[in-house]
């Protein structure tokens, strides 16, 4: 098994989050993980990425240049990642912020408005997780279960009370994949 | 056996530091490296007899290292590449003074101020000396997140061992990236008694001096010799390296750190496509694994050595071949990380 994802988006949006409980996951379900931030001068509102890797072979080249998968959590993302996407990929669309289609047609795309479920919940900074729900299912790459157990392990504390929102948005996110 | 962690590379070191017994850091915080001062700063404020200060300035740390060092306790320091530079004063006395200390450099585009993305284009400054006079780092260049871990721990044994300073050669992608780590238990070495040298006061016995300094050139060579014996010795036991499909392989590829994983990815995707690259990882960059490359270059003609630099290690590389094969040269600067796929098409243009 190799996975390649890049996770893009606006800083604030918990692209990095998204990128670290995917990793963690992998790691708990045995399998060798790479998490890469783009680092720079980076702040809220400006662009920013990160990728993941999980494989069960040794990790080589920590560096992707063209990924299996590529969520795109708005706009400038879409642009700037769609035509990196391996054949026979997956694009993941934050669909409340990109309004324009995929125009590749060799790749599998998920459509989520995440910010609108996010919204609905109640809290939109939910909204990467329900992005995440939805890659996590169309993309088998670990199981639901692992992602809500890492949720479990990372929030402690004052953070404890914000789990079931989490694992809410993960599930609507899943629930709009069609098996 | 130790759980597994997700861990940052900086964030690893800093682990590693602290369970090989390190209790004293003085540091600067600079990009990418600054996650590493934090926690050292988080974990050792809260220890007993331990000391952490982010000083005034990396000239200021390094000399508080020199300091610590000299009570012959476990000390550390980090920086990234302009911060480097800004100790290398201090460490060419802690050299001098024969005393054990770690300094880890999380490499940056550079020349100057440069920028804060990953590169290699310290090596010159990390292999060769780096300060004033006539020394060698111990120089390791770990290329993963666990490498940190393992590597940070040896760091302190051989700098022990040697009682010269080690440093942490790795970039801001590996200070940066996240991977899974444990925490092996170590098998306990050997290391010598610092009883005879280091200073803890001296009621009761005669003064010591840790300095590095004699006005009497018949001492301070004969002192150059003795360091000097030291790296031979350390060219005799120490040298480490990771040799990759060097069997039939067409062309050889030396790399080191970051750029040796993405080498490992050129590799297979050469053998798809039916060419054989092997690869010649140099684990220690000072000493530097001549042996392997020299009995490399009899059966292979030809190298690529590729950096994040505009070439340094490459002249090692050429040293180590001695002219019996052809080394070539690939290397992106300014903090520009090659590609696999830009690494396979100059491997190409030699085969």
């Amino acid at each position: 098994m190799l996975e390649e994802v890049i996770i893009a988006g606006f800083g604030g949006q918990g692209l990095m989050l998204m990128g670290r409980l995917l990793a963690y996951a992998g790691m708990l379900e045995g399998e060798k993980v790479a998490w890469m931030p783009s680092y720079g001068p980076e702040m809220r509102g400006g662009t920013a990425n990160c990728t993941v890797i999980i494989s069960s072979e040794e990790i080589a080249s920590p560096v992707v240049h063209y990924p299996k998968s590529v969520i795109a959590m708005n706009g400038p993302s879409l642009d700037k990642f769609e035509e990196t996407v391996q054949k026979d990929g997956l694009i993941v669309v934050n669909s409340s912020l990109v309004e324009r289609e995929v125009n590749r047609n060799d790749v599998a795309v998920v459509r989520v408005p995440a910010n609108d479920i996010a919204n609905k919940l109640g809290n939109l900074k939910v909204a990467n997780m329900v992005v995440l729900g939805a890659y996590v299912k169309k993309s088998g790459v670990v199981k639901l279960e692992t992602i809500f157990k890492v949720l479990e392990k990372t929030l402690t504390g004052p953070k404890q009370k914000l789990i079931d929102i989490n694992k809410e948005a993960l599930k609507q996110g899943a629930e709009l994949v069609i098996e | 056996m130790g759980e597994k962690m997700l861990m940052k590379g900086n964030e690893a070191i800093g682990e590693a530091a602290i369970r090989a017994g390190c209790r004293y850091y003085f540091g600067y915080p600079i990009t990418p490296q600054s996650e590493l001062t934090a926690y050292m700063a988080k974990k050792l404020l809260k220890m007993k007899d331990a000391a952490f200060v982010q000083a005034e300035s990396e000239i200021a740390a390094i000399n508080m290292v020199y300091g610590a060092a000299s009570t012959g306790v476990r000390v550390m320091t980090s920086s990234s590449s302009p911060g480097i530079s800004l100790k290398q004063e201090g460490i060419s006395y802690i050299t001098c003074s024969e005393i054990p200390c770690v300094v880890v450099n999380m490499q940056r585009g550079g020349p100057g101020l440069g920028d804060i993305q990953p590169a290699q284009s310290d090596y010159f400054q990390a292999v060769k000396g780096g300060g004033h006079g006539d020394y060698h780092l111990i120089v390791l260049a770990p290329s993963s997140v666990q490498e940190l871990v393992d590597l940070t721990m040896d760091a302190f044994d051989l700098a022990d061992k040697y009682t010269n300073p080690a440093m942490i050669l790795g970039d801001g992608l590996l200070g940066q990236m996240m991977e899974a780590v444990e925490f092996k238990e170590r098998p306990k070495v050997e290391l010598p008694d610092k009883s005879g040298w280091n200073l803890t006061g001296c009621k009761g016995r005669e003064h010591r001096y840790v300095v590095s300094f004699d006005l009497d050139p018949n001492i301070l060579e004969k002192w150059n010799l003795n360091i000097n014996e030291k790296y031979k010795k350390l060219k005799e036991k120490e040298v480490r390296y990771e040799a990759v499909n060097l069997e039939n392989a067409d062309l050889v590829i030396v790399a080191y750190g970051t750029v040796a994983r993405i080498a490992k990815t050129t590799i297979q995707m050469a053998k798809k496509e039916g060419i054989n690259i092997g690869l010649i990882r140099p684990i220690t960059l000072f000493p530097f694994p001549e042996k392997i490359i020299a009995s490399t270059a009899v059966k292979t003609k030809k190298f690529l050595t590729v950096e994040m630099s505009l070439g340094q290690m490459v002249e090692d590389v050429k040293l180590a071949v001695n002219g019996k094969a052809e080394v070539n040269f690939y290397g992106r600067a300014g903090g520009i990380i090659p590609s696999p796929e830009e690494i396979l098409k100059e491997a190409k243009k030699y085969l």
